[in-house]
């Protein structure tokens, strides 16, 4: 197998963004009619290398090679000409276009006169969904399938060229058992074709069946090549981390009281399912999972942004419903949301009147509201959170990341709500103000705060969170204590190992 | 998938059966409160109807390209009042003047040119700026507008050319000179919007720009094409009217862009682009120029006239969202 040539070669790919080094001189190849996987946590730059190949990024160092001849993709068209297909992993489809219209979007056959050529355009659309054992035609509205259906209308649209290299980001993620089985045999045809192809994918049992090779990046950087017939799920997982198992959680000391809030049988649509859990006065429970596992959407439902179909949901043992915000404020549950710039915060106000923003009808004098009582708010929790902004009159939009996230998160604990919920409580915050924001949530927790931490990063999960929920297509496949997590289990446990497999 | 084609049915035909609702509606309160003798269904008065309906017609299915294509044109009213200058102005220029008859064709080409050239213009700043086309062509609504102004002050531009006239108000198989353009316009534009590849790739522009830029669909070059048609149609729509009036005053075609969009939105193409029908636009023209006729038949004024198709408006778009909500939440379970 090592002797053949490469037909497609990636040499030192260094990409920077402003203030991250998001690639940081990647090499990767794959060989003609091989499986190559590339493997990395969230944020490791998977995404960004793929983007760089498909022409969306440029690459500030580095050189793409196809057949050994050094390509420039300037564009996503100039990729497509060079035989590179990347099939996307958020659909990039025309929702109120037919599905044959889709595949050949951007290069409708066309006759004299500017006129589509619907015939040619049916016949070919037809043969490739045939070859994919698609059960819908090329007439068929996209807007009327299902994800998977959709997910393969943008393989069909792969298979319209003559593809050197096909890139499969996340192909599984919404697709059922039946229907992966499909997938790998188109993988398995393009493979006997000479196609090479990169399965980008977190599931090792799927990356371990149908790859030769597995690539791992970890923090932007590349890591190793392992081939799959010759490693373990334990090796690539412990490439992906790259740490020893960091056990130093001791210092979670839970002083750990009643239940505040109960979980029971929580289901909403195919999002997520049975979903049960407790969270006791001064703990913090984390969710961890891949994007997409479910957790922004329990939060969201906890919050009132989504209606449940089934279950219930107990503050202090008495059965709370929750079909709005409003009501979930009122029953004190609080929610610092996922993007805090566009979710959390009115960038363009000052920090007294984003932190009072929720309860401003209660501070006023007659039809005013009272300034004074407002900055005693402000000031009060800028000792608190030790928020670091000139005044109370600067503009949020003018602070660090780290400042405007206590300023969220003063925002809801001068709510002096029973549940904080945070989502993502550090993303794009620098590493100093990372571990102030987490100890500042140990210390609510100390104070007796019930808090659910979601998160994707998995040092924050283990280092804040009592007790880890795993949780993989929408179901919770484990909670952990933070005595007994490893990183392995837990990666084990959020790709869908050694658990039910939550096929639709 | 039964439940597709039903919604599609419902989308498309809702228009046509509100039409036959209007029908009945005024030809039964008509018989009771109506000043005149005459039937609301007659013959002729229908065919005044369809011919009343082409200025703003012909504007409104271009509209419908444009809206398809994620964008709207606020200018079309200026446009429309200042190729009717170009139009009545250019016969009486001297250079013309050893013309005859032949400076109508002249004249025609000079107005419709002017449309264009407007809405290439609108299309090339959208395309090049990046600026959303409701504030650029809400910017040049108001600078056409002033051109207007500058062109005769405050005074009318008349011109009468019997030929013309003559022309305009022929009847053909029993259609005005103006209805035979609307249905060419529609047939035409229907065509090009289903069946070319500019049309589709305007849909897709609409629905999903990411994808099509995605896709190498070059996206500026279709925009501004779409500008340059509905700019021709305004202006198309200013020689069909003129022709026959022969006088403009500077005040005209304004609220046009409005009642375009009001008719493109009853015939039930969607604000944010992507899905849209010519056909259905010329339901929604036909439904508001029934109701205008309609009302004042059983005698409102004006502004009753006004109120009821604001209502409507906003009932139709009502409808349309539950129907829209009902299909996404059946697709979640």
């Amino acid at each position: 197998m090592t002797e053949q040539k490469p037909v497609l070669r990636l040499e030192g790919i260094v990409k920077t963004f402003p203030g991250v080094r998001a690639l940081d001189g990647v090499d990767f190849d794959v060989r003609p009619g091989e499986v190559h996987a590339l493997m990395g946590e969230n944020g490791a730059g998977k995404s960004t290398l793929m983007k760089v190949l498909a022409g969306m990024h440029q690459p500030n160092e580095g050189r793409i090679l196809i057949d050994d001849k050094p390509v420039v993709m300037t564009n996503p068209i100039a990729a497509k000409e060079n035989g590179v297909i990347l099939i996307h992993q958020e659909l990039s489809l025309a929702e109120e276009m037919t599905v044959a219209e889709n595949v050949f979007l951007g290069e409708l056959p066309r006759k004299r006169f500017g006129l589509v050529d619907w015939k040619t355009l049916d016949d070919r659309v037809g043969t490739i969904l045939k070859q994919l054992n698609c059960d819908f035609g090329p007439r068929t509205r996209i807007g009327s399938l299902s994800i998977a259906k959709k997910q393969m209308c943008e393989i069909a649209r792969a298979l319209t060229h003559s593809a050197k290299v096909v890139v499969f980001d996340e192909p599984t993620a919404s697709l059922t058992d039946s229907e992966k089985v499909v997938l790998f045999d188109i993988i398995k045809d393009l493979q006997k074709d000479g196609v090479g192809i990169i399965y980008i994918s977190h599931r090792m049992e799927e990356t371990f069946k149908i790859t030769d090779r597995i690539s791992v990046l970890r923090d932007g950087a590349y890591r190793g090549t392992l081939n799959t017939a010759e490693t373990t799920e334990d090796e690539v997982t412990h490439l992906m981390i790259g740490r020893t198992l960091d056990t130093s959680n001791g210092t979670n000391v839970s002083n750990r009281g009643e239940v505040k809030l109960s979980v029971r049988n929580l289901s909403c649509g195919n999002l997520f399912h049975d979903i049960s859990f407790d969270v006791h006065a001064g703990e913090i429970v984390g969710f961890y999972g891949l994007v997409g596992a479910g957790r922004t959407e329990i939060a969201e439902t906890l919050f009132g942004l989504r209606r449940h179909s089934h279950g219930q949901i107990m503050l202090d043992g008495k059965e709370v419903t929750i079909n709005s915000p409003v009501e979930a404020i009122a029953n004190g549950i609080s929610l610092v949301p996922e993007s805090r710039k566009e979710q959390g915060l009115v960038l363009g106000m000052n920090c007294r009147d984003n932190m009072t923003l929720p309860q401003i009808s209660d501070l006023t004098q007659g039809p005013f509201v009272s300034g004074g009582a407002e900055v005693d708010i402000y000031k009060d929790y800028q000792k608190r959170l030790e928020i670091k902004a000139p005044s109370w009159r600067s503009i949020v939009g003018n602070l660090s990341g780290g400042n405007q996230q206590k300023i969220v998160i003063g925002k809801w604990l001068s709510m002096k709500p029973k549940v904080l919920i945070v989502d993502e409580p550090t993303r794009g915050i620098d590493v100093g103000s990372k571990s102030e924001i987490h100890n500042l949530l140990r210390e609510l927790a100390g104070q007796g705060y019930a808090i659910i931490v979601i998160s994707s990063e998995m040092p924050e999960v283990l280092r804040v969170s009592d007790r880890i929920v795993a949780m993989y297509s929408g179901r919770i496949m484990r909670t952990f204590s933070a005595a007994e997590v490893t990183e392995d289990s837990l990666i084990h446990a959020i790709s869908g190992l050694g658990g039910t497999d939550a096929a639709a | 998938m039964s439940n597709e084609t039903t919604k599609d049915l419902i989308k498309s035909g809702a228009i046509w059966g509100f039409i036959v609702l209007e029908l009945i509606f005024f030809s039964v309160a008509g018989a009771y409160l109506s000043l005149s003798d005459n039937a609301f269904m007659d013959l002729d008065n229908m065919l005044l109807l369809l011919k009343q309906s082409a200025p703003i017609g012909i504007i409104a299915v271009g509209m419908t390209i444009i809206m398809i294509n994620g964008n709207i044109d606020l200018s079309v009213g200026a446009t429309y009042a200042l190729a009717a200058i170009v139009l009545l102005d250019s016969m009486t220029w001297p250079i013309f003047a050893g013309l005859g008859n032949w400076v109508i064709p002249v004249a025609w080409i000079l107005a419709l040119l002017t449309g264009v050239v407007l809405g290439a213009i609108n299309g090339i700043i959208v395309w090049k700026t990046g600026v959303d086309a409701f504030i650029v062509t809400l910017a040049s609504m108001l600078g056409y507008r002033g051109l207007v102004f500058m062109m005769n002050g405050e005074q009318p531009t008349s011109h009468l050319n019997w030929t013309l006239v003559d022309f305009a108000e022929a009847q053909f198989l029993g259609l005005h000179t103006a209805t035979w353009f609307l249905l060419a316009v529609t047939i035409i534009l229907w065509f090009v919007m289903t069946r070319t590849v500019h049309g589709r790739n305007a849909h897709a522009i609409g629905d999903n720009r990411e994808a099509a830029v995605n896709a190498g669909i070059r996206v500026g070059p279709h925009i501004v094409i779409n500008f340059m048609i509905i700019g021709f149609l305004a202006a198309l729509s200013a020689v069909v009217f003129y022709s026959e009036s022969g006088s403009v005053n500077p005040n005209d075609g304004m609220l046009y862009e409005l009642w375009a969009i009001t008719a493109v939105v009853l015939g039930g193409t969607k604000l944010a682009g992507g899905y849209g029908s010519i056909i259905g636009t010329f339901g929604g023209v036909i439904a508001i120029q029934l109701l205008r006729k309609g009302l004042g038949h059983i005698g409102a004024d004006t502004e009753t006239v006004n109120l009821v198709i604001g209502l409507i408006l906003i009932a139709v778009l009502f409808l349309d969202r539950q129907l829209n909500l009902k299909g996404e939440e059946e697709l979640r379970v």
